[in-house]
Protein backbone atom coordinates (compact mmCIF):
# COMPACT_ATOMS: atom_id res chain seq x y z
CA UNK A 1 0.00 0.00 0.00
CA UNK A 2 2.49 3.06 1.00
CA UNK A 3 6.22 2.37 1.06
CA UNK A 4 6.50 3.52 4.88
CA UNK A 5 10.13 4.89 5.31
CA UNK A 6 10.74 5.48 9.26
CA UNK A 7 14.23 6.00 8.60
CA UNK A 8 13.19 9.77 7.99
CA UNK A 9 11.98 9.74 11.49
CA UNK A 10 15.14 8.76 12.96
CA UNK A 11 17.16 10.80 11.26
CA UNK A 12 14.91 13.99 12.35
CA UNK A 13 14.81 13.23 15.75
CA UNK A 14 17.40 15.94 17.13
CA UNK A 15 15.51 18.60 14.85
CA UNK A 16 12.20 17.14 15.79
CA UNK A 17 13.18 17.07 19.75
CA UNK A 18 13.95 21.18 19.45
CA UNK A 19 10.29 21.67 18.55
CA UNK A 20 8.85 19.62 20.95
CA UNK A 21 11.40 21.28 23.93
CA UNK A 22 9.60 25.18 22.23
CA UNK A 23 5.92 23.39 23.09
CA UNK A 24 6.43 21.99 26.34
CA UNK A 25 8.61 24.90 27.58
CA UNK A 26 5.53 27.04 25.95
CA UNK A 27 3.24 24.79 27.64
CA UNK A 28 4.70 24.93 31.28
CA UNK A 29 5.40 28.57 31.36
CA UNK A 30 1.70 29.39 29.88
CA UNK A 31 0.32 26.78 32.74
CA UNK A 32 2.68 28.46 35.41
CA UNK A 33 1.34 32.12 34.41
CA UNK A 34 -2.15 31.07 33.07
CA UNK A 35 -2.72 29.80 36.72
CA UNK A 36 -1.76 32.74 38.18
CA UNK A 37 -3.05 35.29 36.50
CA UNK A 38 -6.35 32.89 36.48
CA UNK A 39 -6.22 33.18 39.84
CA UNK A 40 -6.10 36.66 40.52
CA UNK A 41 -8.81 36.71 37.95
CA UNK A 42 -10.80 34.77 40.11
CA UNK A 43 -10.19 36.80 43.16
CA UNK A 44 -11.51 39.61 41.92
CA UNK A 45 -14.81 38.02 40.53
CA UNK A 46 -15.72 36.72 44.13
CA UNK A 47 -14.32 39.77 45.55
CA UNK A 48 -17.97 41.44 45.89
CA UNK A 49 -16.60 44.72 44.95
CA UNK A 50 -18.81 45.29 41.65
CA UNK A 51 -15.92 47.51 39.51
CA UNK A 52 -13.38 44.39 40.20
CA UNK A 53 -15.76 42.15 39.54
CA UNK A 54 -17.30 43.30 36.36
CA UNK A 55 -14.03 43.67 34.93
CA UNK A 56 -12.72 40.52 35.85
CA UNK A 57 -15.95 39.00 34.39
CA UNK A 58 -15.76 40.88 31.40
CA UNK A 59 -12.05 39.89 30.32
CA UNK A 60 -12.97 36.04 30.35
CA UNK A 61 -16.25 36.57 27.95
CA UNK A 62 -14.39 38.74 26.03
CA UNK A 63 -11.41 36.14 25.46
CA UNK A 64 -13.46 33.21 26.13
CA UNK A 65 -15.25 34.52 22.82
CA UNK A 66 -11.99 34.84 20.03
CA UNK A 67 -9.88 32.14 18.85
CA UNK A 68 -6.83 31.75 20.29
CA UNK A 69 -5.22 32.35 16.89
CA UNK A 70 -6.57 35.84 16.89
CA UNK A 71 -5.38 36.70 20.20
CA UNK A 72 -1.29 35.08 19.05
CA UNK A 73 -1.78 37.24 16.29
CA UNK A 74 -3.07 40.31 18.42
CA UNK A 75 -0.30 39.71 20.46
CA UNK A 76 2.69 39.26 17.65
CA UNK A 77 1.34 42.89 15.96
CA UNK A 78 0.15 44.38 19.19
CA UNK A 79 2.78 44.40 21.65
CA UNK A 80 5.71 45.33 19.26
CA UNK A 81 3.36 48.64 19.08
CA UNK A 82 2.89 49.37 22.44
CA UNK A 83 5.95 48.69 23.49
CA UNK A 84 8.21 50.47 20.34
CA UNK A 85 10.42 47.80 19.27
CA UNK A 86 9.60 44.30 18.04
CA UNK A 87 9.46 41.07 20.72
CA UNK A 88 10.00 38.00 19.04
CA UNK A 89 7.81 35.61 18.08
CA UNK A 90 8.16 33.31 21.50
CA UNK A 91 7.55 36.23 23.79
CA UNK A 92 4.45 37.80 22.02
CA UNK A 93 3.17 33.81 22.25
CA UNK A 94 3.94 33.48 25.25
CA UNK A 95 2.09 36.48 26.33
CA UNK A 96 -0.88 35.52 24.77
CA UNK A 97 -1.16 32.10 25.72
CA UNK A 98 -0.81 33.37 29.67
CA UNK A 99 -3.56 35.95 28.90
CA UNK A 100 -6.08 33.63 27.40
CA UNK A 101 -5.34 30.69 29.65
CA UNK A 102 -5.63 32.65 32.42
CA UNK A 103 -9.07 33.22 31.44
CA UNK A 104 -10.16 29.30 31.47
CA UNK A 105 -7.93 29.06 34.42
CA UNK A 106 -9.92 31.69 36.07
CA UNK A 107 -13.19 29.88 35.83
CA UNK A 108 -11.67 26.48 37.49
CA UNK A 109 -9.62 28.22 39.76
CA UNK A 110 -13.39 29.98 40.86
CA UNK A 111 -15.35 27.28 40.91
CA UNK A 112 -12.34 25.95 43.17
CA UNK A 113 -12.65 28.38 45.36
CA UNK A 114 -16.32 28.08 45.99
CA UNK A 115 -15.78 24.62 46.41
CA UNK A 116 -14.54 25.68 49.52
CA UNK A 117 -17.16 25.06 52.50
CA UNK A 118 -18.49 28.65 53.75
CA UNK A 119 -17.71 27.57 57.90
CA UNK A 120 -13.84 27.45 56.79
CA UNK A 121 -14.07 31.22 55.86
CA UNK A 122 -16.07 31.60 59.02
CA UNK A 123 -13.48 29.85 60.71
CA UNK A 124 -10.71 31.79 59.97
CA UNK A 125 -12.42 35.13 60.03
CA UNK A 126 -13.64 34.08 63.78
CA UNK A 127 -9.80 33.89 64.95
CA UNK A 128 -8.77 37.17 63.73
CA UNK A 129 -7.64 35.91 59.97
CA UNK A 130 -7.47 38.86 57.25
CA UNK A 131 -9.04 38.53 54.10
CA UNK A 132 -5.75 37.84 52.19
CA UNK A 133 -4.59 35.62 55.29
CA UNK A 134 -7.88 33.21 54.92
CA UNK A 135 -7.23 32.88 51.30
CA UNK A 136 -3.77 32.03 51.49
CA UNK A 137 -3.52 29.63 54.11
CA UNK A 138 -7.06 28.14 54.06
CA UNK A 139 -8.90 28.66 51.03
CA UNK A 140 -6.54 28.41 48.07
CA UNK A 141 -4.74 25.34 49.17
CA UNK A 142 -8.08 23.69 49.85
CA UNK A 143 -9.08 24.58 46.41
CA UNK A 144 -6.35 23.80 44.56
CA UNK A 145 -6.04 20.22 45.98
CA UNK A 146 -9.94 20.10 44.55
CA UNK A 147 -8.69 21.21 41.36
CA UNK A 148 -5.59 19.46 40.76
CA UNK A 149 -6.97 16.97 38.39
CA UNK A 150 -9.02 19.78 35.98
CA UNK A 151 -5.84 22.06 35.97
CA UNK A 152 -3.83 19.14 34.51
CA UNK A 153 -7.05 18.49 31.72
CA UNK A 154 -6.95 21.89 30.89
CA UNK A 155 -2.70 21.64 30.69
CA UNK A 156 -3.73 18.47 28.29
CA UNK A 157 -5.46 20.80 26.30
CA UNK A 158 -3.26 23.92 26.40
CA UNK A 159 -0.14 21.54 24.81
CA UNK A 160 -2.18 20.71 21.88
CA UNK A 161 -2.79 24.43 21.50
CA UNK A 162 0.77 25.36 21.42
CA UNK A 163 0.87 23.87 18.10
CA UNK A 164 -0.88 27.15 16.59
CA UNK A 165 2.72 29.10 17.56
CA UNK A 166 3.10 28.32 13.30
CA UNK A 167 1.21 31.15 12.62
CA UNK A 168 4.18 33.51 14.23
CA UNK A 169 7.03 31.47 12.83
CA UNK A 170 7.83 29.47 15.74
CA UNK A 171 8.95 26.40 15.48
CA UNK A 172 7.32 23.71 17.80
CA UNK A 173 6.84 20.49 17.20
CA UNK A 174 4.19 20.17 15.28
CA UNK A 175 6.08 22.24 13.19
CA UNK A 176 9.13 21.07 12.87
CA UNK A 177 7.22 17.96 11.96
CA UNK A 178 5.45 19.59 9.01
CA UNK A 179 9.04 21.08 7.36
CA UNK A 180 10.09 17.51 7.67
CA UNK A 181 7.00 16.39 5.84
CA UNK A 182 7.27 18.53 3.41
CA UNK A 183 10.51 18.80 2.35
CA UNK A 184 11.40 15.16 2.75
CA UNK A 185 8.41 14.53 1.09
CA UNK A 186 7.32 11.72 3.66
CA UNK A 187 3.97 13.36 4.90
CA UNK A 188 2.31 10.15 5.60
CA UNK A 189 5.37 9.18 8.24
CA UNK A 190 5.83 12.12 9.48
CA UNK A 191 2.22 12.84 10.24
CA UNK A 192 1.13 9.44 11.65
CA UNK A 193 4.12 9.85 14.01
CA UNK A 194 3.51 13.35 15.60
CA UNK A 195 0.14 11.80 16.00
CA UNK A 196 1.84 8.83 17.75
CA UNK A 197 3.66 11.32 19.80
CA UNK A 198 0.48 13.21 20.62
CA UNK A 199 -1.44 10.36 21.75
CA UNK A 200 1.13 8.89 23.84
CA UNK A 201 1.67 12.60 25.93
CA UNK A 202 -1.85 13.67 26.15
CA UNK A 203 -2.68 9.97 27.03
CA UNK A 204 -0.22 9.62 29.82
CA UNK A 205 -1.29 13.39 30.56
CA UNK A 206 -5.18 11.74 31.07
CA UNK A 207 -4.04 8.28 33.03
CA UNK A 208 -2.30 11.23 35.53
CA UNK A 209 -5.57 12.95 35.80
CA UNK A 210 -7.58 9.61 36.37
CA UNK A 211 -4.69 8.89 39.25
CA UNK A 212 -5.23 12.19 40.84
CA UNK A 213 -9.19 11.91 40.91
CA UNK A 214 -8.90 8.64 42.65
CA UNK A 215 -6.48 10.21 44.85
CA UNK A 216 -8.81 13.57 45.77
CA UNK A 217 -12.18 11.04 45.92
CA UNK B 1 -19.07 42.25 78.65
CA UNK B 2 -21.81 41.10 75.40
CA UNK B 3 -24.46 43.76 74.67
CA UNK B 4 -26.90 43.31 72.44
CA UNK B 5 -29.31 45.96 71.52
CA UNK B 6 -32.71 46.00 69.53
CA UNK B 7 -30.78 43.95 66.62
CA UNK B 8 -33.35 43.69 63.68
CA UNK B 9 -31.94 41.71 60.52
CA UNK B 10 -33.45 40.90 57.37
CA UNK B 11 -32.59 38.85 53.97
CA UNK B 12 -34.20 40.43 51.60
CA UNK B 13 -37.66 41.25 52.45
CA UNK B 14 -37.57 38.01 55.32
CA UNK B 15 -36.73 39.52 58.51
CA UNK B 16 -34.42 36.98 60.54
CA UNK B 17 -34.13 38.69 63.48
CA UNK B 18 -37.04 40.75 65.42
CA UNK B 19 -35.70 43.89 67.83
CA UNK B 20 -33.56 41.51 70.15
CA UNK B 21 -32.02 42.53 72.64
CA UNK B 22 -29.82 40.44 75.54
CA UNK B 23 -26.59 40.57 77.55
CA UNK B 24 -24.15 38.94 79.06
CA UNK B 25 -21.81 39.56 81.80
CA UNK B 26 -18.50 38.84 82.18
CA UNK B 27 -18.29 35.09 83.83
CA UNK B 28 -21.59 34.54 83.10
CA UNK B 29 -23.40 31.58 80.68
CA UNK B 30 -25.98 31.81 78.96
CA UNK B 31 -27.71 29.03 76.81
CA UNK B 32 -29.35 30.03 74.08
CA UNK B 33 -32.53 27.61 72.80
CA UNK B 34 -35.50 27.61 70.46
CA UNK B 35 -36.75 25.49 67.61
CA UNK B 36 -34.38 25.19 64.72
CA UNK B 37 -35.00 28.34 62.09
CA UNK B 38 -35.59 30.82 65.10
CA UNK B 39 -32.51 32.41 64.56
CA UNK B 40 -30.60 31.47 67.21
CA UNK B 41 -27.39 30.88 65.09
CA UNK B 42 -28.05 34.18 63.45
CA UNK B 43 -27.94 35.87 66.29
CA UNK B 44 -24.86 34.41 67.68
CA UNK B 45 -22.68 35.11 64.42
CA UNK B 46 -23.83 38.89 64.53
CA UNK B 47 -21.74 38.95 68.05
CA UNK B 48 -18.76 38.81 66.16
CA UNK B 49 -19.81 40.65 63.30
CA UNK B 50 -19.79 37.37 60.95
CA UNK B 51 -23.26 37.85 60.19
CA UNK B 52 -24.30 42.14 59.42
CA UNK B 53 -27.44 43.35 61.27
CA UNK B 54 -29.43 46.37 59.79
CA UNK B 55 -30.71 47.56 62.67
CA UNK B 56 -29.58 48.03 66.29
CA UNK B 57 -26.10 47.59 68.07
CA UNK B 58 -23.48 44.98 69.43
CA UNK B 59 -21.12 45.69 71.78
CA UNK B 60 -18.25 42.71 73.00
CA UNK B 61 -15.92 44.24 76.08
CA UNK B 62 -15.51 47.96 75.34
CA UNK B 63 -15.33 47.56 71.25
CA UNK B 64 -18.92 48.43 69.14
CA UNK B 65 -19.19 45.41 66.86
CA UNK B 66 -21.47 47.32 64.84
CA UNK B 67 -20.16 50.46 64.51
CA UNK B 68 -18.17 51.06 60.98
CA UNK B 69 -14.69 52.41 62.48
CA UNK B 70 -14.04 49.10 64.48
CA UNK B 71 -11.26 47.10 63.18
CA UNK B 72 -14.10 43.62 63.40
CA UNK B 73 -10.65 41.68 62.34
CA UNK B 74 -8.88 42.89 65.48
CA UNK B 75 -11.93 42.11 67.86
CA UNK B 76 -12.67 38.62 66.65
CA UNK B 77 -9.13 37.36 67.16
CA UNK B 78 -10.22 38.03 71.16
CA UNK B 79 -14.00 36.34 70.51
CA UNK B 80 -13.61 32.18 70.19
CA UNK B 81 -16.47 31.02 67.85
CA UNK B 82 -16.98 27.08 67.69
CA UNK B 83 -19.26 25.71 65.12
CA UNK B 84 -21.77 22.64 64.41
CA UNK B 85 -19.83 21.60 61.80
CA UNK B 86 -16.34 22.25 63.79
CA UNK B 87 -14.52 23.76 60.57
CA UNK B 88 -11.06 22.11 61.16
CA UNK B 89 -8.72 22.93 58.61
CA UNK B 90 -8.88 19.52 56.64
CA UNK B 91 -5.36 20.30 54.97
CA UNK B 92 -3.49 21.22 58.80
CA UNK B 93 -2.28 18.91 61.30
CA UNK B 94 -3.89 19.57 64.91
CA UNK B 95 -0.87 21.71 65.50
CA UNK B 96 -0.88 23.75 62.97
CA UNK B 97 -4.46 24.76 63.15
CA UNK B 98 -3.84 25.66 66.36
CA UNK B 99 -0.92 27.65 65.74
CA UNK B 100 -2.21 29.30 62.52
CA UNK B 101 -3.99 31.92 63.72
CA UNK B 102 -1.84 32.38 66.48
CA UNK B 103 1.33 33.14 64.58
CA UNK B 104 -0.52 35.37 61.74
CA UNK B 105 -2.31 37.34 64.39
CA UNK B 106 -1.29 37.32 67.42
CA UNK B 107 2.35 37.37 65.88
CA UNK B 108 3.33 34.70 68.12
CA UNK B 109 6.51 33.31 67.95
CA UNK B 110 6.54 29.19 66.30
CA UNK B 111 7.36 27.76 69.60
CA UNK B 112 5.07 29.85 72.01
CA UNK B 113 2.57 28.75 69.50
CA UNK B 114 3.26 25.67 70.01
CA UNK B 115 3.67 25.64 74.00
CA UNK B 116 0.49 27.22 74.34
CA UNK B 117 -1.52 24.22 71.47
CA UNK B 118 0.23 21.29 73.99
CA UNK B 119 -0.77 22.97 76.85
CA UNK B 120 -4.70 23.31 75.49
CA UNK B 121 -4.80 20.13 73.95
CA UNK B 122 -3.54 18.21 77.23
CA UNK B 123 -6.00 20.78 79.11
CA UNK B 124 -9.04 18.85 76.56
CA UNK B 125 -7.17 15.68 76.73
CA UNK B 126 -5.94 15.11 73.35
CA UNK B 127 -2.12 15.99 73.41
CA UNK B 128 -1.33 12.57 71.97
CA UNK B 129 -3.36 13.47 68.89
CA UNK B 130 -1.03 16.66 67.87
CA UNK B 131 0.11 15.29 64.75
CA UNK B 132 -3.11 13.66 63.14
CA UNK B 133 -5.12 15.81 60.25
CA UNK B 134 -8.62 16.39 61.21
CA UNK B 135 -9.84 13.44 59.27
CA UNK B 136 -8.63 11.14 61.57
CA UNK B 137 -10.28 11.55 64.42
CA UNK B 138 -13.71 11.56 65.73
CA UNK B 139 -15.98 13.95 65.82
CA UNK B 140 -15.93 15.02 69.49
CA UNK B 141 -12.06 14.93 68.94
CA UNK B 142 -12.20 17.87 66.29
CA UNK B 143 -14.78 19.80 68.02
CA UNK B 144 -12.72 19.28 71.28
CA UNK B 145 -9.64 20.27 69.12
CA UNK B 146 -11.72 23.19 67.93
CA UNK B 147 -12.50 24.49 70.96
CA UNK B 148 -8.67 24.25 71.85
CA UNK B 149 -8.08 26.11 68.59
CA UNK B 150 -10.68 28.97 69.75
CA UNK B 151 -8.87 29.52 73.45
CA UNK B 152 -5.53 29.62 71.60
CA UNK B 153 -6.17 33.08 70.79
CA UNK B 154 -6.80 34.13 74.49
CA UNK B 155 -10.28 35.24 73.88
CA UNK B 156 -12.33 37.40 76.32
CA UNK B 157 -16.11 35.65 75.35
CA UNK B 158 -16.45 31.98 73.68
CA UNK B 159 -18.95 31.90 71.25
CA UNK B 160 -20.91 28.03 70.81
CA UNK B 161 -23.01 27.72 67.81
CA UNK B 162 -24.80 24.22 68.53
CA UNK B 163 -20.97 22.47 69.13
CA UNK B 164 -22.65 19.07 69.70
CA UNK B 165 -25.71 19.22 67.08
CA UNK B 166 -23.56 17.35 64.86
CA UNK B 167 -22.12 14.69 66.91
CA UNK B 168 -23.39 11.06 67.86
CA UNK B 169 -24.86 10.49 70.62
CA UNK B 170 -21.50 9.07 72.85
CA UNK B 171 -19.32 11.67 71.58
CA UNK B 172 -21.59 14.59 73.12
CA UNK B 173 -20.31 14.58 76.98
CA UNK B 174 -16.88 14.55 75.83
CA UNK B 175 -17.57 18.37 74.50
CA UNK B 176 -20.29 19.00 77.09
CA UNK B 177 -17.49 18.17 79.52
CA UNK B 178 -14.99 20.44 78.12
CA UNK B 179 -17.07 22.71 78.09
CA UNK B 180 -17.97 22.23 81.70
CA UNK B 181 -15.24 22.81 82.70
CA UNK B 182 -14.28 26.17 80.76
CA UNK B 183 -17.37 27.71 82.39
CA UNK B 184 -16.44 26.70 86.16
CA UNK B 185 -12.98 28.59 85.15
CA UNK B 186 -14.84 31.41 84.78
CA UNK B 187 -15.12 31.72 80.97
CA UNK B 188 -17.82 34.15 79.59
CA UNK B 189 -19.98 31.84 77.17
CA UNK B 190 -22.58 32.48 74.89
CA UNK B 191 -23.49 28.98 73.71
CA UNK B 192 -26.54 27.88 71.33
CA UNK B 193 -27.52 24.54 72.08
CA UNK B 194 -30.76 22.14 72.48
CA UNK B 195 -28.70 20.54 75.28
CA UNK B 196 -30.70 21.23 78.44
CA UNK B 197 -28.82 19.20 80.65
CA UNK B 198 -26.02 21.07 79.88
CA UNK B 199 -27.86 24.56 80.69
CA UNK B 200 -29.36 23.57 83.77
CA UNK B 201 -25.54 22.49 85.03
CA UNK B 202 -23.94 25.49 84.02
CA UNK B 203 -26.08 28.29 82.84
CA UNK B 204 -26.81 31.49 84.96
CA UNK B 205 -29.68 32.32 82.43
CA UNK B 206 -31.42 30.76 79.05
CA UNK B 207 -32.60 32.76 76.59
CA UNK B 208 -35.71 31.13 74.31
CA UNK B 209 -36.22 32.13 70.59
CA UNK B 210 -38.54 31.68 68.71
CA UNK B 211 -39.44 33.45 64.89
CA UNK B 212 -36.59 35.74 65.23
CA UNK B 213 -37.45 36.90 68.12
CA UNK B 214 -36.50 36.76 72.14
CA UNK B 215 -39.27 35.13 74.07
CA UNK B 216 -37.92 34.61 77.11
CA UNK B 217 -34.63 35.83 78.76
CA UNK B 218 -34.61 34.11 82.84
CA UNK B 219 -32.43 32.94 85.18
CA UNK B 220 -31.79 29.54 83.82
CA UNK B 221 -33.64 27.76 87.32
CA UNK B 222 -36.51 29.90 86.67
CA UNK B 223 -36.82 28.97 82.63
CA UNK B 224 -37.15 25.67 83.43
CA UNK B 225 -39.43 25.30 86.78
CA UNK B 226 -42.08 28.11 85.22
CA UNK B 227 -41.37 29.18 81.48
CA UNK B 228 -43.76 32.38 81.26
CA UNK B 229 -44.88 31.67 77.50
CA UNK B 230 -46.43 29.17 76.11
CA UNK B 231 -44.06 28.75 73.19
CA UNK B 232 -41.13 28.03 75.99
CA UNK B 233 -43.49 25.27 77.55
CA UNK B 234 -44.45 24.06 74.46
CA UNK B 235 -40.53 23.36 73.28
CA UNK B 236 -39.81 22.49 76.68
CA UNK B 237 -42.32 19.26 76.99
CA UNK B 238 -40.94 18.45 73.63
CA UNK B 239 -37.62 18.12 74.12
CA UNK B 240 -37.55 17.19 78.11
CA UNK B 241 -39.90 14.17 77.50
CA UNK B 242 -37.64 12.19 75.75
Amino acid sequence: MFNLDLGVIVQSIPFLWQGMQLSLTLTFLAVCGGIFFGTILALMRLSGFLPLSLLSATYVNLIRSVPLILVIFWFFFLVPLAVGRPIGGFYSALIAFVLFEAAYYSEIIRAGIQSVAVGQVQAGRSTGLNYWQIQRYIVLPQAFRNMIPILVTQGIILFQDTSLVFVVSLRDFMTATSIIARTEGRLIEMYLFAALVYFVICYAGSLLVRRLEVRAA
Amino acid sequence: MIEIENISKWYDAFQVLIDCSAAVAKGEVVVVCGPSGSGKSTLIKCVNGLEPVQKGRISVGDQEVTSKSTNLTALRAHIGMVFQHFELYPHMNVRQNLCLAQEKVLKRSRQEAVARAESLLDRVGLAEHIDKFPAQLSGGQQQRVAIARSLAMDPIAMLFDEPTSALDPEMINEVLDVMVELAKDGMTMMVVTHEMGFARKVADRVIFMDAGAIVEDRPTADFFSAPESDRARDFLSKILHH
